[in-house]
């Protein structure tokens, strides 16, 4: 029984797939040509140096990089085989599609409720007040608060600490039934108690959901993702199952990355 | 670009393995001369080093799981890590092994000499020369010539059967020499189980070169 560690994972169906993807700021290029196939209801972590494009990608895959001026997209995102920068998109209903959860939470000044209960009401999928309550509950023990916010669920959310903020911003995410979820160095703030119930939390959403995360601690990425891509200077260096990035890469840039003779 | 820490901590367990291995290859080298040399002395200092080998074991599992919770190597880091520590008792054992060989020649040594101990000297060059090249092949991460030594137990398990059948008709023409030829046959399943601890050498050479696993499985 001779095995190698490429060889221990079978792919799964594609739910993101990026083709030759290419992403400019102006006139610098901050992608190059990057194609990947992300696999539905797996982690897939996105690692490299500062700068070499890991969060600007992440963005592109809903569209937030649309709010910044001057930037320009060549290549194409399809989601479920649809191209979502294909003029006559929705992209209010695609970023309900595709959540986010960013390195600084940003709950609302508001409840702890209503942070959750917003992204129901907007878009209108509660039936009556009773389900909206239901749907609340269910995003919260979805995002492990339930138990520790029940009792006070219309006290700020700011009242929270800020391992508890972060898993209200992915509640607040999971709200809305999205089928992607990208993260952006979601415990980067964290504390290690904090930071291993995001983790575990992570790894419990791909039961249901598509994850990516951008991150910058290499532990977490080899500790909660199926899959880890390596990014370096706008490219996509090495994209494999991250037991065999973390023990037999097989691009040399990759392994002086993560054993740190990164120069 | 060098990672300072985790590199020096590397060369450290790499010379720490090398020097063990030196180590034991001295204590089977002089295991096997105590007893064709007759040399008792010899093999009281086989015994008496042993107790070296068991400390430099102790040294190299230390920093290997220091290692590990420190660093947290990856990739060749970690593949090295893993290989040492699981070399280190392979060694250890081999040591073992030529302390019980010099066990025997100590008694061996107060008996008449059987019949120029047939082809015992033979087969303990062979796995002298396996464990040396197991060794140098580690060093140099040469996995071919691991893959090809794995090849050459078989060596040493024919030399084995044709040693224990030799002993065994000594033993049938002349029951006088029964104690020696037990003690002989001991000797001759340690020398058969050392090529089999060079086996595993070579597995753990291949899997730190290549990244995979070929334990249980027929060399390719």
């Amino acid at each position: 029984m001779t095995y190698r560690i490429s060889e221990l994972r079978q792919t799964m169906r594609s739910k993101i797939s990026v083709s030759n993807l290419n992403f400019y700021y102006g006139k610098t290029q901050a992608l190059q040509d990057i194609s990947m196939e992300i696999p539905e209801r797996e982690v897939v972590a996105f690692i490299g140096p500062s700068g070499c494009g890991k969060s600007t990608f992440l963005r592109t895959l809903n569209r937030m990089n649309d709010t910044i001026a001057g930037t320009r997209v060549e290549g194409k995102v399809t989601i479920d085989e649809q191209n979502i920068y294909a003029s006559g998109t929705d992209v209010v209903s695609l970023r309900r599609k595709i959540g986010m959860v960013f390195q600084k939470s940003n709950p609302f000044p508001k409840s702890i409720f209503e942070n959750v209960a917003y992204g129901i009401r907007i878009n209108g999928i509660h039936k009556n007040k009773a389900d909206l309550h239901e749907r609340v509950e269910k995003a919260l023990r979805d995002a492990a608060l339930w138990d520790e916010v029940k009792d006070r669920l219309n006290a700020s959310a700011f009242g929270l600490s800020g391992g508890q903020q972060q898993r209200l911003c992915i509640a607040r995410a999971l709200a809305v039934q999205p089928q992607v979820i990208l993260m952006d160095e979601p415990a980067s703030a964290l504390d290690p108690i904090a930071t291993q119930k995001i983790e575990e939390l992570v790894v419990d959403l791909k039961k249901d959901y598509t994850i990516v995360i951008v991150t910058h601690n290499m532990q977490q990425a080899s500790r909660v993702s199926d899959k880890t891509a390596f990014f370096m200077l706008g490219k996509l260096v090495e994209f494999n199952p991250t037991q065999k990035v973390f023990q037999n890469p097989d691009e040399r840039l990759t392994e002086d990355y993560i054993t740190g003779r990164f120069g | 670009m060098e990672n300072r820490l985790l590199d020096h901590q590397l060369d450290v367990l790499r010379d720490k393995i090398l020097l063990l291995g030196g180590k034991t290859e001295a204590a089977l080298h002089r295991a096997m001369q105590s007893l064709t040399q007759r040399d008792s002395e010899l093999a009281k200092l086989v015994l008496e080093e042993d107790s070296v080998i068991d400390r430099m074991e102790l040294e190299i599992d230390r920093l290997s799981v220091e290692i590990l919770a420190l660093q947290q190597p990856a990739a060749h880091d970690l593949r090295f890590v893993i290989s040492v520590a699981k070399i280190t008792p392979i060694l250890e054992r081999i040591a073992d092994h030529a302390g019980s060989i010099a066990d025997a020649a100590l008694i061996l040594n107060n008996e008449p000499q059987l019949k120029n101990y047939i082809d015992l000297p033979r087969m303990a060059e062979v796995a002298a020369e396996m464990l040396r090249t197991a060794l140098d092949a580690f060093t140099s991460e040469d996995s071919q010539v691991s893959r090809e030594l794995i090849k050459r137990d078989a060596e040493i398990d024919e030399a084995y059967h044709r040693v224990f059948n030799e002993l065994l008709e000594i033993m049938i023409d002349n029951p006088q020499s029964t104690t020696s030829a037990a003690h002989l046959l001991f000797v001759a399943k340690h020398l058969e189980r050392i090529g089999d601890y060079v086996k595993d050498i070579c597995e753990l050479n291949v899997y730190l070169r290549e990244a995979a696993f070929i334990k249980h499985s027929q060399a390719e």
